[in-house]
């Protein structure tokens, strides 16, 4: 069997096993909800209730901040608390949160509008907008933005990216078994918006049951599911659209300059549930994992639902944990409270037990970062630039291509922080350069 | 309970500098015992001597002179000490080899900083300062004894593979050692060099662990035999055949383990291989036509130097760079 595939990449302990065979369960709503304005790339949201204000389940609480900005909608039917402040896990920062207490069982607000196969595309996309929906696998840029390229680009190929390449998270390979049906049917609404010729489902070949199932409700369209090969960072834009269609996103350019638009597994369901069943985005499914806690699950949840919550419904940590991870161990957050709730692009929660802390070494120039870097660069001449804080020699040596994706920082022998020093080294660029014009 | 925050990535391969060099002293050890059936007891003595007091100095040096608290043995002087007893003959004097410690982590390696820092390869620059030093005890060859308990100061003194080629011509050279002996070590030379058999053997397991990659040595033999080629088109008799040159002396050991020594060789496949065919026409040219009959160590030193240029000019391709 062929799989497809990129040049570089890793192979960091799957630990798929714990959770991947375990049905995704819902949770109840909980009593308190922490939603934050900025639960999106770009500008936070504007808020449009206040304290004391009802609300509904799916009624609109933030309006777009910006171009870039997105929806935000109740999660719950009850009670706006208070407009607070609260530590941002992604901006590092406290950040404005809108708390809702839960009064009473699910009463709707559902968007309007007629059946979606009488729409033109461009009322699709008002849809996918006025949803809040943005990218689920953890990018949470607004969707509606990515389904619409400026004129002149024109999208042949859009790719549903079901590689689920970070470890321990099985959230998307749950989807595909359980939801193949609406995955599909949002496909189908894509390719309308973009008015595509071609689909893809890109699945690593360690999810062959998943596989199987998609090729089968598949059969009779003209989406095609391939199998990729499991390797990290797979499901890596890029990397995923070279494995698929060979064509290499320019440095600095994006997927709609060859001609693609990737979206995550889940935000085509969550495509899917606006266009036909007229639902906005304020739940998602996700992994709570890893070998400290006690029962790994798969479960939806509403957007807002703090870590406790979820810690709580997964049985509790186990004494030894010692990092509790929002996201992937790869590329996540770790974070040290267990107050912070989930936002749209939460797509785990990983908790992980006690390690030695590795020996740090000098880096002994094994050139096991630079072979491995899926984006062709030299991680750790980079390291090294970004340490002398030499930014513009970085940036000519490809600092900005750098994906974060952390393949270097994993296969060191040294254990050297590459991506640290990376992510600094760009933020620092991005300032000097910005103060300066 | 106490949760930590730290960067991504959250988990880290289980490799590790000491877990690398340990994989090169076990890929070394049977060339360790091969040297010790051919030169005796003193010979593994030797090695051990080399690779103890190796990573005892290098704890002097870091933990005492330079008071670093959090040294920890990771044995790459272990493979610095071996190596470089490995590059001595068999009858090397203990002392000899400590001086030659000395110069190797002192001088080539910390007085550059330390691990990953060093320019040129630590075992290469103690060989060649005792080579400079004192040649006569640095060229006291002696034939293989052949038995473990055989002591080496029995055997008969013997010139090596390379030194009858350069003065005596090929015919006397291929009378004396056949290439059954010279691939399996049955000749005069330094303890570790004899076999390139069970070197390839240990080489060999590296590449199956995936601790180094083929790169280096391939074009560093490939580009020997080649230039060995032509050469004996030119005149056989004067400069031997190609498989003679390839089996001979110490460029299995050199094109193996030293020329891939991780820090001080390139760090893109296309910069190895420019540094393999370097090492390979710097080595020719010594071996033929300068005064010493072998040049492998100064083949790889000298390519070391330009390792920092030459990382310069091969770098990967950036996926997706567009060619401006
Ligand atoms: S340099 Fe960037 S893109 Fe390359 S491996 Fe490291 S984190 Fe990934
Ligand atoms: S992986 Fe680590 S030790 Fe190896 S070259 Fe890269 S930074 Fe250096």
């Amino acid at each position: 069997m062929k799989f497809l595939t990129f040049k570089g990449g890793t192979h960091p302990p799957e630990k798929k096993e714990l959770a991947k065979d375990k049905a995704i369960v819902r949770m109840d709503p909980p009593q308190f909800v922490y939603v934050f304005l900025s639960n999106h790339a770009g500008a936070p949201a504007k808020p449009v209730v206040k304290e004391g204000d009802v609300v509904k389940t799916g009624q609109v609480i933030g309006e777009p901040g910006g171009f870039v900005s997105a929806y935000l909608h109740s999660p719950v039917t009850g009670v706006v608390r208070k407009i607070d402040k609260l530590y941002h896990p992604v901006q590092g920062r406290p950040m404005e949160v809108v708390v809702i207490e839960r009064t009473d069982e699910d009463r709707w607000q559902l968007l309007e509008h007629s059946d979606w196969e009488t729409l033109s595309r461009e009322q699709l996309l008002e849809i996918v907008k006025k949803a809040g929906i943005v990218g689920l696998g953890g990018a949470m840029f607004p969707t509606h933005i990515k389904l619409n390229p400026p004129a002149g680009k024109t999208i042949d190929t859009f790719i549903v990216n079901g590689a689920e390449c970070e470890p321990y998270l099985t959230v998307d390979h749950r989807l595909m078994l359980e939801r193949a049906e609406d995955l599909v049917l949002g496909v189908k609404i894509v390719k309308k918006i973009l008015n595509a010729r071609k689909a893809y489902i890109g699945i690593e070949s360690n999810k062959m049951d998943a596989y199987e199932h998609l090729k089968k409700v598949c059969a009779d369209s003209d989406v095609e599911v391939v199998l990729l090969k499991t390797k990290y960072p797979q499901g890596a834009e890029k990397q995923l659209i070279y494995a698929i269609t060979q064509r290499k996103v320019p440095v600095g350019g994006l997927p709609m300059d060859v001609g693609v638009v990737v979206q995550n597994v889940q935000t085509v369901i969550a495509i899917k549930e606006a266009v036909v069943d007229r639902k906005p985005l304020i739940e998602r499914a996700l992994t709570i994992t890893g070998e400290a806690i006690n029962n790994p699950m798969n479960v939806v949840a509403r957007i807002g639902t703090t870590i406790q919550q979820l810690v709580d419904i997964a049985g509790g940590m186990k004494e030894d944990a010692e990092k509790l991870i929002m996201g992937g161990p790869m590329t996540g957050i770790a974070v040290n409270r267990l107050d912070i709730p989930i936002l749209k692009g939460t797509s785990g929660v990983t908790v992980l037990a006690h390690e030695k802390e590795p020996i740090k070494k000098p880096c002994i120039r094994c050139t096991k970062c630079v072979v491995s870097c899926p984006m062709g660069l030299q991680p750790y001449l980079l390291y090294l630039l970004g340490n002398k804080k030499k930014y513009d020699q970085a940036v000519e040596e490809g600092l900005m291509a750098c994906i974060e994706c952390g393949v270097c920082a994993y296969v060191c022998p040294s254990k050297i922080d590459h991506v640290r020093v990376i992510k600094l080294t760009k933020r620092v660029y991005q300032a000097l350069r910005g103060g300066k014009k | 309970m106490k949760l930590i925050q730290s960067d991504a990535p959250h988990i880290r391969t289980k490799d590790s500098v000491r877990s690398i060099m340990l994989d090169v002293l076990l890929a070394l050890a049977p060339a360790v015992a091969v040297a010790t059936f051919f030169f005796g007891w003193y010979a593994l003595f030797l090695c051990l001597f080399g690779a103890i007091v190796g990573e005892l100095i290098e704890w002097f040096i870091v933990r005492v002179l330079r008071g670093q608290k959090d040294f920890s043995f990771d044995f790459s002087a272990a493979v610095t000490g071996l190596l470089l007893a490995m590059n001595l003959p068999p009858t090397a004097p203990w002392w000899l080899l400590l001086i030659g410690l000395l110069v190797a982590l002192g001088v080539a390696k910390h007085a550059f900083g330390g691990i990953g820092q060093n320019i040129f390869n630590p075992a290469l620059v103690g060989r060649i300062f005792l080579l400079i030093s004192f040649p006569t005890l640095m060229t006291r060859w002696v034939s293989p004894v052949r038995g473990f308990a055989k002591s080496v100061w029995d055997a008969m003194t013997s010139a090596t593979a390379l030194g009858i080629l350069k003065n005596s011509g090929f015919s006397a050279a291929i009378q004396r050692f056949s290439y059954t002996d010279l691939f399996f070590g049955n000749v005069g030379g330094c303890i570790g060099e004899t076999s390139a058999f069970v070197l390839l053997l240990g080489f060999i397991y590296l590449l199956i662990r995936k601790r180094v990659n083929p790169v280096i040595p391939a074009t560093y033999i490939g580009t020997v035999l080649a230039f060995a080629s032509i050469m004996y088109l030119v005149n056989a008799e004067k400069f031997g055949t190609p498989l003679f040159h390839i089996l001979s002396g110490g460029l299995f050991l050199g094109a193996l383990f030293m020329a891939t020594d991780m820090v001080t060789s390139p760090m893109t496949i296309k910069g190895q291989a420019v540094f393999g065919i370097g090492c390979g026409v710097v080595t020719m040219i010594i071996r033929l036509f300068a005064g010493y009959p072998e040049g492998v160590s100064l083949a790889i030193v000298l390519m070391n130097a330009l390792v920092p240029l030459i990382d310069r000019a091969f770098k990967p391709k950036i996926f997706g760079e567009v060619k401006v």
